[in-house]
């Protein structure tokens, strides 16, 4: 395993030439193949640990053909082609020829789309059927959790699965709860049907770091001894972490400058966190409030870290100047709001008023419905956004749901639109993806077809779905 | 068409009575557009006359009143205003929290039949102009938690007094025969139809022996007598019991429960109603379907979101439905939803407006554009179910109301960064 891992991470590395600071980035596979040294002690980071284990699958290439490409990295192409093989979009535009062996797709009157990427689900954490044995996303016994990872909680085998990939999801981000003001490491995921989870590892994908703010975590610890219970309290929280994980990472800095003496004790959780003071783990932080973001930032500057996203952050459209100014992306839904006081603030127009301030809109779903509808939630926000004046085009808003959700989770080199070498992460489309009457028809995940609805023997089950009546997905 | 006539001038003398001073501004008629009456075809062209709140003119060859406030709607489409059934629209705000200041959908207990939502409904809640911005004119309020919940209303939402926006109340009495109503039925759902067939034959027993139960002459009942009073529309038949069901066994619990106490009954939820669409259908039951529904549970593991489409095409009445409190708004999309997913256009329309009214018993003055109802109707300027598409005149009781909210007013406010405070 670890040397199929290192191979893979070699790939990676060479065919997307993922910068430096993005490969010392990479997650225990790729990090053994840069930075591990031999011979000496290895602190975790520096392990192959709980390493990816997915493997692309072979299929021949294919050419769809005649299609609206929106390729989330340029103008809508009309009448257009758009050729894969061995998992890497070959070519797009208007003349593309098929190789002999190539499947070819008409794609006449439809819209082939980059693969969505959710970058906030709980599924197979909180996976269906909702039950307290299946709810494994917030380890709310303490509300510091950076110790624990996602992955360590996610069924591969959650029915919701491929429900969202009837939606057109390839990739999603596996997060913790919200419960605590640290939550733990999420999980970058490829949809595609799988035994375990670490054969749907995102390969090269960073970790992320969930992190909460505001009414959750005060609600939960508010009752217990030692709080929190309110937002100072959430405040201090994070500094004390954060203190913590600097003395931490300074004790480890120094031992692997001089490996001089015995390696100081490893601490799961400083050790996370030393990671993201590193820069190593992306920290995404599900905030609702404008003020609260700011005061996020001012932890941020506080300990020299960069937060990549904030998440739900109702209220971003407040401070679109200040999260376009920092380079923060913003995860938001487009029109939820009131069901608590925090969200209260929710408009339709959040994404619009942040795209025309030059911050970075994303589409994400915190919900295992809403999650096979992100086009549809693109689509309102776009419109919301047109109807106050700011002229959001179709290319612009895929991208809410695709190439900006790829560099929330750091892996906008390798997927996130349709561009000559990325992976083919691709959706094809019955009609305009705004449009609610169109439906994602075929779902290539690195290539693999996943899905397709005129093809029952495409239409992945989870095990849980055997024996329960339920109907084949994307119904 | 007589008796149409009859309320509209009925509605006529009093408007006059009530509001003489702005009596010009109560005549309007809207022309030019594509008219959606739910009740026939569709009309190209068309003109609607509304004076005093109720519609008097409906047509392609209808003309303008002298002194109407005119309103050209070429190229839109004009609609009956969205009916949102099940919600706690008005009744409620915040869901977590611990705001209890904003919630006036549950009483404590198990069996609440006497409560009725009405009274709990704020005029001024911020949930009303949300959903009016879509669209949604009326919504059917219920209850929230229990056994036997309590009564659910009809009201318009626009209005400043209840007196002002209620239409019909009761309108339902709302029974959990699902998972959800399983605690209160001491944990199983065999319990919760023992503790239901319980007060449905004592509400009998006390409605043929009133005067006994006056002088004690009785053994105990099981509810008090306020809501065993409340029970006697049901178990007389006049009352529907808005019946959440969703797993396929509790819905035909559900069935068998009406046929042994002669209930009128509507599922709500039928997450699994496909499955047994032909039963349904020979038994005229209606189903309020969510179309977004399809995530399996223990409730219901094999929900499908053509679950509508598969009803109607069985011939089952199907009433739209989006209830939850951070989508209520999205009745439109559900709506379109249910289109992406087989059922027809026209059904999907139906479904939102007229299919409830008629459910619900409201259908003489909702659900549809004819003349002699109730002016409760939406100018869209496209196909309503499209994303693209918005609510740019939204009529209730002939009131145009503008659509302004806080969420309006929040965007405007922060539309140019720092905001003007």
């Amino acid at each position: 395993m670890p040397f199929r891992c290192r191979r893979q991470g070699v790939i990676h590395l060479l065919v997307f030439s993922i910068p430096l600071p993005l490969a010392a980035l990479l997650n225990g596979c790729a990090r053994a193949v840069t930075t591990s040294a031999p011979g000496t002690a290895q602190i975790s980071a520096e392990r192959p640990q709980y390493a990816s284990t997915y493997q692309r699958r072979t299929s021949a290439p294919v050419l769809i053909r005649n299609a609206t490409l929106l390729t989330a990295a340029g103008p809508e192409q009309q009448h257009a082609s758009i050729l894969f093989a061995d998992g890497k979009i070959v070519a797009t535009g208007a003349d593309v020829a098929a190789p002999p062996d190539a499947t070819v797709v008409d794609g006449t009157g439809k819209f082939v789309t980059p693969g969505i990427i959710d970058t906030h689900s709980h599924m197979g954490v909180y996976a269906a059927p909702g039950s307290p044995a299946e709810s494994d996303g917030n380890e709310g016994t303490n509300p510091v959790t950076a110790q624990v990872w996602a992955e360590h909680s996610f069924w591969p085998q959650d029915p919701q699965i491929p429900l969202a990939v009837a939606g057109g999801i390839t990739v999603i981000q596996a997060l913790p709860g919200s419960a605590n003001l640290i939550g733990g490491r999420s999980a970058t995921l490829r949809l595609v049907p799988a035994r375990t989870v670490q054969e749907m590892k995102f390969p090269g994908a960073p970790y992320g770091l969930k992190m909460a703010c505001g009414e959750n975590p005060k609600r939960v610890y508010g009752q217990r001894l030692n709080g929190p219970s309110t937002r100072m309290g959430n405040m201090a929280g994070y500094r004390a972490a954060f203190i913590e994980a600097e003395r931490y990472r300074a004790k480890w800095d120094r031992w692997l400058k001089t490996h001089s003496g015995d390696p100081p004790e490893r601490d799961l959780k400083l050790e996370t966190l030393a990671e993201v003071l590193r820069g190593h783990i992306l920290p995404h932080i599900h905030c609702y409030r404008a003020d609260e973001m700011a005061q996020m930032i001012d932890l941020s500057r506080e300990f020299g870290f960069k937060i990549r996203s904030f998440h739900h952050a109702v209220e971003a459209y407040k401070i679109a100047d200040l999260l376009a100014r920092e380079g923060i992306a913003a995860s938001v839904w487009d029109d939820w709001w009131g069901f608590k006081m925090e969200a209260l603030d929710g408009i339709p127009e959040n994404a619009a008023l942040l795209e025309r301030a030059g911050a970075r809109p994303i589409m994400h779903s915190d919900d295992p419905g809403v999650i096979q509808r992100l086009n549809q939630e693109a689509a309102k926000a776009m419109y919301a956004g047109r109807r106050i004046g700011i002229e959001i085009k179709p290319e612009q808003a895929i991208r809410w749901i695709t190439a900006n959700s790829a560099w929330a989770l750091g892996i906008d080199s390798t997927t996130g639109t349709l561009e000559r070498g990325k992976s083919a992460d691709v959706v094809v489309w019955s009609g305009d993806p705004f449009s609610v009457y169109s439906r994602a028809e075929k779902v290539y995940n690195d290539g693999w077809l996943v899905f397709d609805r005129a093809d029952t023997t495409r239409q992945w089950k989870t095990d849980f779905n055997l024996g329960t009546g339920a109907p084949g997905v994307g119904r | 068409m007589a008796r149409a006539r009859r309320l509209s001038a009925a509605g006529l003398t009093l408007g006059l009575l009530a509001v003489s001073s702005s009596a010009a501004a109560q005549t309007v008629a809207i022309t030019g557009a594509t008219i959606y009456p739910v009740s026939g075809p569709k009309l190209e062209h068309g003109t609607i006359v509304i004076v005093d709140g109720k519609i008097t003119a409906v047509g392609t060859k209808v003309s303008v009143p002298s002194g109407a406030t005119q309103i050209d709607a070429t190229g839109r489409w004009i609609t009956p205003g969205f009916v949102q059934t099940g919600t706690t629209l008005g009744i409620k705000l915040l869901e977590s929290g611990g705001l209890l200041q904003t919630a006036e959908d549950s009483l404590v207990g198990d069996v609440n039949a006497a409560f009725n939502v009405s009274e709990g409904i704020d005029p001024a809640s911020l949930t009303i102009p949300v959903a009016r911005s879509e669209g949604i004119t009326a919504t059917l309020a219920v209850p929230s938690y229990g056994l036997i919940r309590g009564q659910g209303v009809w009201f318009d939402l626009s209005g400043d007094k209840l007196e002002d926006l209620l239409v019909k109340s009761p309108v339902v009495m709302v029974a959990d025969l699902s998972e959800t109503g399983k605690g209160a039925g001491g944990g199983s759902r065999a319990g919760s139809l023992q503790k239901i067939r319980r007060a449905l034959r004592d509400a009998l027993e006390y409605s043929r022996r009133k005067e006994d139960f006056r002088r004690g002459q009785m053994q105990p009942l099981s509810e008090s007598a306020e809501d065993l009073e409340a029970l006697e529309p049901v178990v007389k038949g006049q009352l529907p019991v808005l019946a959440l069901a969703n797993r396929r066994s509790d819905i035909e619990n559900a069935l068998r429960l009406a046929q042994e106490f002669k209930l009128r009954l509507v599922i709500w939820g039928g997450a699994e109603a496909w499955q047994m669409a032909s039963d349904l259908a020979a038994a005229r039951l209606p189903v309020v379907v969510e179309p977004l529904t399809n995530v399996p549970t223990f409730d219901a593991l094999s929900p499908r979101l053509d679950n509508a489409a598969l009803l109607r095409a069985a011939g089952v009445t199907t009433v739209l439905a989006q209830h939850d409190m951070a989508h209520f708004r999205d009745l439109r999309q559900a709506a379109g939803n249910a289109v992406r997913n087989g059922l027809s256009w026209d059904d999907a329309l139906r479904g939102v407006t007229l299919a409830p009214a008629e459910v619900f018993g409201v259908q003489d003055r909702y659900g549809s554009l004819e003349p002699g109802k109730m002016a409760n109707l939406v100018v869209w300027s496209g196909d309503p179910f499209e994303f693209s598409s918005a609510a740019e005149h939204i009529f209730i009781r002939g009131r145009d109301v503008a659509p302004v909210s806080r969420q309006t007013q929040l965007r405007d406010r922060y539309r140019e960064l720092p905001p003007r405070f």
